[in-house]
């Protein structure tokens, strides 16, 4: 072999270097270097734009661009670092088809006009739009044929003032986040069982503990910068720090763990039985019974809830496919399988059984239950039978996956060991997402292994502000501030004296969930529906409904985005809004911590921010508009004019909702000039250089007070000696976030543990180390594993949780001879969400330019397909075209393939189906049956 | 989507296929019809100066011999799906008509029916080099392709720096074996850990995956034909800890057995009898 010598290869270097000298603009080089050596970058601390788990960043700033960003060295969470997302902050603001003024659909004589093309308009005329449809909404179906799809990436303020003008203004419950698809099962998880929403732990847990097992958590991809933490926790003390990944296919996550237990969808409802099995019936002793007596009860639900579709005869009527029809009976009668007969024993079900779902309508309802029915429950889920539920690899023995499942529990009742458990969409996106919650909180705390520095279930948050937002401020249907729910007289009592509302203006039907707005969308119930900070037309499964719905409904769909994406694609008015760092905003992350950023820079082109926008439309609407008599319930209820009250509070019928909610004295007492904001922009408070010609036509000069400060200090007033307690504002600006309840200025890393957390002192009886002091759900009624025993009277606990048993039950659609792949879809490290912002950043774009399909290489050959090949992938419900991946990151079981949805060419959730879990109305995006066959 | 995998970024910025496929075909015509006529351009010899950094096809014979026996004829670049391989014309700085791939622009995508290598009518793409027997029989294993080896320029790595990257570790076919990652303790944060890829040059393909995964704005990954980006350890020590070592040493040259230095090359006699410089 010819070796190629040393001085060859120096020539030709150095041609090399002197041909790319030719082509680099080395000048530029260089004006940077002096630009840096000038120290014209002004930096300011803020948020990273994407996960739950809350990165700090700085953000450097010259003559009004963003130039680049740094990990900020003194956030608690990341210590300087982010991941391969966050390294690119600095670029998302700046794609090239970034949206720069409204677009409405019009004729060629310039009117609206649903079926025609997209043009630019004013801010005047985008708002004339949105008001005289939302006039005809109100008219033809009342408040609750106005809808918004919300989000868990709305700032603090925006979701506020979304929230409220939804609230307390349209009296419209009909608003609800892309969070709903993310993490309300981890909410019924936590209100069900705690009374209260949002983890006890915090990050810290993964420093302290030395067992960290992921269920359903892809950290290595999703969570980076905790799987960093988690990595450095292993390499701290490899022999005792151990690390377990179970998930339905191999991940990264597995380069690190010690154990990883590929398990059949679904069937994580088992292998928590079984844990709990082992300890009830075969490790009494670990049972930590102080525990569980003085701060627990057992409790259980009803199983008969359906699966969160619609009802065949509804489905049927609305001319789904017989097809969809095969998987939609299941919503009616389920017939019980072999496989979960065993489980369902001590409910008296036997394999053959007709199940029928007639508890669909309360599936939240639970009851008090005795440790020796809870013990019942628990027999069937001895190892064999859950490991012949559960082992999810074929080429896999079940000796091999039975001495896993051992290893687990061997782990979990160690009382030496300190254990978390940490979840997101495995266990959330899921038809039983509520109970297998639930699931984790009782082996926790039948070993009292809950709210202890390195012990608990930890839910950790996908978005950057579920927490902080969609479920703090409350932009769920269901919900108000501070965990406040509609339903309850005097939650909106609260609400309403905050607000300065007449009593009965709250609306206290809240059922209008995501999926549900869709489905109203395509039922003709919902007039006018307005995507803000989503993309709900390409998030939603069995996505071939609503976009076929949103085109050919009588519906005025709105979307405000910073970039084109399939949302805007099937609207009919486009609004361009200000991102992240060109508006003031705040966060609250995975682990309670909220965190708050400034204006850095001005919006590109006339965008505005999301609050604007949500404040000028208030401007449009008065008293006489909109609290009048109006049916709501589907006409079924009413609710109540208000006009009268309203006048005896000193409002008129034509005061409009922006004097009530936004422009009111309190508001109006934040001065523009505070020195919090000196030496930054405020679009909102001062307006700004780009004299953008506003919702009046004339250039906007702001509102003339602070409005974020404004909305901040109303907002906490909810939370403030609730157990929700959170700090002042300015309080944020100088700390690198912090965790509530703040209490005197104090955070608080464990919450109901008397040693950190100010309430369960408040609350706890003397000598007791813990109280579970969430008021929520705290009186039941009584009865055994099948039934409610009225005879057994109600059950008060005050400052106890819960501890639920859940049966095994089948998946809502599983693979069968035609279907026969089990299909999961979620997230890649490299994109966000659906690739709005990612996929416009040219490096992110180049790791990962497309969605492939990835497949066991065995059970492609046995497919006849190969590595590289373009299928089909077919469900019931829709098919789309991918590529096989054999190799690479997921390595799936046969039978199994996983597909990302952050690519709109590779529009998955036109295949997945709107199955949720009937608790929490999430949906289920780890299961359905697909086929595959070349393209 | 009609496209073939991954061919959606490429397709942004190149001519379209049917386009570029015309012009390759005439491209590797005209210059197989000069190769055959025996007509030497002068150009090249010029071009050929710069291919030590000529990343080859899977299969490809050692630089010299693929020189001497590949015809230009352009059949390895038509069947490439991915149209991963460039028929070198003049001006790109490699031996004119032979193909080549930049994997920053199109990396080799690591085909398990390797579509280049079987339609070679020269063998300078060696189907052997590229096979396994399995099950007695030959079959075609695009693992063993040796087409270049991947480099990390750990000052320019990010992963180096901390940020949770692996963007060339995930993009990797044969991760695990050919990339993994290293675990290393970040002193200065206490509480993270830096997850650092590590190229293993005996399962790196060369593909270039990697490089053209890589994020930074010029990749801190990068592959390079395996004679200049490796080194070679000598055959005159064994790894004492591993049982495969000896099989890289067992082709020794027994004729190289002797060495020689500037103190050594003297015969001895003629050493011994040079004592002048030694009474000075």
């Amino acid at each position: 072999m010819s070796t190629i010598s040393r001085r060859d290869f120096l020539k030709s270097a150095a041609a090399a270097t002197a041909a790319s000298a030719v082509g680099m603009s080395v000048p530029t080089e260089v004006e940077a270097k002096a630009n840096t050596a000038e120290g014209g970058w002004r930096w300011d601390k803020a948020v990273c734009r994407f996960c739950g788990t809350g990165c700090g960043i700085m953000v450097a700033t010259k003559n009004g661009k963003i130039v680049a960003v740094k990990g900020d060295p003194a956030a608690p969470v990341n210590r300087g670092l982010n991941c391969i997302k966050g390294y690119f902050n600095a670029k998302i603001m700046y794609g090239a088809d970034r949206l720069t003024t409204p677009l409405l659909r019009m004729n060629n004589k310039g009117e609206f006009d649903k079926h025609g093309k997209f043009a630019p308009v004013s801010w005047k005329r985008a708002f004339d739009e949105m008001e005289t449809h939302i006039r005809r909404a109100l008219k033809e179906g009342g408040p609750e044929a106005i809808a918004v799809f919300g989000s868990g990436q709305y700032t603090i303020m925006e979701g506020y003032a979304a929230a409220k003008m939804m609230k307390a203004g349209f009296r419209s419950n009909a608003i609800d986040p892309n969070a709903r698809h993310c993490m309300a099962s981890a909410v019924v998880g936590f209100f069900q069982t705690f009374g209260i929403d949002e983890p006890s732990g915090c990050y810290d847990d993964i420093e302290i503990t030395d067992t960290i097992v992921t269920w359903g958590a892809n950290m290595a991809e999703m969570h980076p910068i905790l799987w960093a933490r988690v990595t450095d926790r292993k390499l701290s003390d490899p022999e005792r720090v151990k690390v377990v990944n179970i998930s339905t296919y191999r991940h990264r996550c597995s380069d690190l763990a010690d154990i990883e237990i590929i398990f059949r969808p679904g069937s994580d409802l088992a292998m928590w039985n079984y844990l709990a099995r082992e300890i009830v019936y075969n490790h009494p002793e670990v049972i930590d019974w102080d525990f569980v007596k003085k701060h627990t009860v057992f409790a259980t639900g009803f199983v008969e809830t359906g699966y969160g579709m619609r009802m065949p005869d509804e489905a049927r009527a609305l001319g789904y496919s017989g097809k969809e029809l095969e998987t939609i009976k299941e919503e009616a009668n389920h017939t019980v399988s072999e496989r979960e007969a065993a489980g369902l024993s001590p409910l008296g079900y036997k394999a053959g059984d007709n199940m029928k779902m007639v508890h669909r309508g309360h599936a939240l309802g639970h009851w008090g239950i005795s440790f020796e029915e809870f013990k019942k429950g628990l027999e069937p889920y001895t190892l064999d039978y859950v490991a012949s539920v559960a082992k999810g690899d074929p080429d896999e023995s079940i000796e091999v996956f039975k001495g896993k499942l051992e290893a687990l529990r061997d782990l979990y009742i160690d009382k030496s060991r300190g254990m978390v458990s940490f979840w997101t969409m495995g266990m959330n996106q899921h038809y039983r997402g509520s109970w297998v919650n639930e699931q984790s909180y009782m082996v926790h705390f039948l070993l009292g292994k809950q709210a202890k520095p390195g012990q608990g279930a930890f839910s950790l948050t996908g978005q950057p502000s579920a927490c902080g937002t969609a479920r703090e401020v409350g932009t769920f249907t269901h919900r108000l501030p501070a965990d406040m729910l509609v339903k309850i007289p005097k939650h909106r009592k609260i609400s309403e004296k905050i607000w300065k509302l007449p009593s009965g203006t709250i609306n206290p039907v809240g059922t209008q969930h995501m999926v549900k707005i869709h489905r109203q969308i395509e039922d003709g119930k919902i007039k006018f529906a307005w995507v803000n900070v989503c993309n709900a037309f390409q998030d939603t499964a069995n996505a071939n409904h609503w976009i076929k719905a949103a085109r050919e409904k009588d519906v005025f769909i709105v979307t405000s985005d910073g970039y084109p994406g399939i949302s805007a694609k099937v609207s009919d008015l486009v609004l361009p809004s200000a991102m992240i760092y060109e508006k003031w905003g705040a966060y609250g992350n995975a682990e309670r911590r909220t965190q708050h950023w400034r204006q850095q820079v001005l919006p590109v082109g006339d965008a505005m921010s999301d609050t604007w926008q949500w404040i000028e439309l208030s401007k449009r609407f008065t008293v006489k508009d909109l609290w009048g008599e109006a049916p709501i319930a589907n006409g079924k209820k009413k609710l109540p004019n208000v006009i009268g009250k309203a006048k005896a509070m000193g409002y008129d019928e034509n005061t409009t909702m922006f004097e009530i909610l936004f422009a009111n004295d309190y508001f109006r007492s934040f001065k523009a000039d505070d020195p919090i904001a000196a030496g930054f922009d405020d679009t909102e408070t001062n307006g700004d250089s780009r004299n953008v010609l506003g919702s009046d036509g004339k250039p906007w000069k702001g509102y003339g007070f602070f409005i974020h400060k404004a909305l901040w200090e109303e907002y906490r007033k909810f939370g403030i000696g609730h157990g929700h307690d959170l700090a002042d504002f300015d309080t944020y600006h100088r700390v690198r976030g912090l965790r509530w309840p703040v209490v005197n200025g104090k955070d608080t890393p464990w919450r109901y543990n008397v040693k950190y957390d100010p309430y369960a002192r408040k609350h706890a009886k003397p000598g007791e180390q813990f109280a579970f002091y969430g008021p929520a759900l705290k009186t039941i009624k009584r009865g055994n594993l099948k039934r409610i025993d009225p005879k057994l009277g109600k059950l008060h606990l005050p400052n106890r949780a819960k501890i639920f048993f859940r049966p095994y039950m089948d998946p809502t659609e599983q693979p069968d001879n035609e279907y026969d792949v089990w299909l999961c879809t979620g997230r890649v490290i490299e994109h966000w969400h659906s690739g709005t912002m990612t996929m416009r950043v040219p490096e992110l774009f180049r790791a990962m330019p497309e969605a492939l399909c990835y497949m066991n290489p065995e059970y492609a050959k046995s497919k006849g397909l190969k590595d590289g090949d373009l299928v089909w992938v077919e469900s019931r419900r829709g098919r789309v075209k991918a590529h096989i991946e054999t190799r690479g990151r997921n390595r799936p079981p046969k039978g199994l393939v996983f597909i990302p949805w952050f690519d709109e060419r590779v529009f998955i959730n036109k295949v997945c189906l709107d199955h949720t879990c009937p608790m929490s109305k999430q949906t289920d995006y780890k299961k359905c049956a697909v086929k595959i066959y070349k393209a | 989507m009609e496209q073939s995998k991954r061919k959606v970024d490429s397709a942004l910025k190149k001519p379209k296929v049917t386009e570029r496929r015309r012009f390759l075909t005439i491209m590797a015509q005209s210059i197989g019809l000069s190769a055959l006529g025996g007509i030497i351009w002068t150009g090249y010899v010029e071009e050929a100066k710069s291919a030590p950094l000529t990343l080859r096809p899977p299969g490809a014979l050692a630089e010299d011999d693929f020189l001497r026996t590949c015809i230009k004829c352009g059949q390895c670049a038509e069947a490439c799906p991915y149209d991963t391989l460039i028929m070198a014309k003049p001006g790109d700085r490699k031996p004119m008509g032979t193909p080549y791939f930049i994997p920053r622009d199109i990396p080799c995508y690591m085909c398990t029916d390797i579509p280049c290598v079987p339609v070679c009518p020269t063998g300078a793409l060696d189907e052997d080099s590229v096979s396994s027997i399995v099950d007695g029989k030959k079959s075609l294993d695009i693992n063993k392709a040796k087409m270049g080896i991947a480099i990390v320029d750990h000052d320019s790595c990010i992963a180096f720096w901390g940020i949770q990257c692996d963007a060339c570790y995930r993009a990797c076919p044969i991760l695990g074996d050919a990339i993994s990652i290293e675990f290393i303790r970040n002193e200065r944060t206490g509480k993270h850990a830096k997850l650092v890829p590590v190229v293993h040059s005996d399962h790196c393909t060369g593909c270039g995956l990697c490089e053209h995964a890589c994020v930074t704005e010029k990749a801190a990954i990068f592959v390079l034909p395996r004679e200049v980006g490796m080194g070679k350890p000598g055959d005159y020590y064994v790894k004492g800890w591993s049982k495969k070592d000896q099989e890289r040493v067992k082709e020794r040259n027994l004729n190289e057995l002797k060495t020689k230095t500037e103190r050594s090359e003297k015969k001895p006699q003629d050493y011994l009898n040079m004592d002048e410089e030694l009474f000075q």
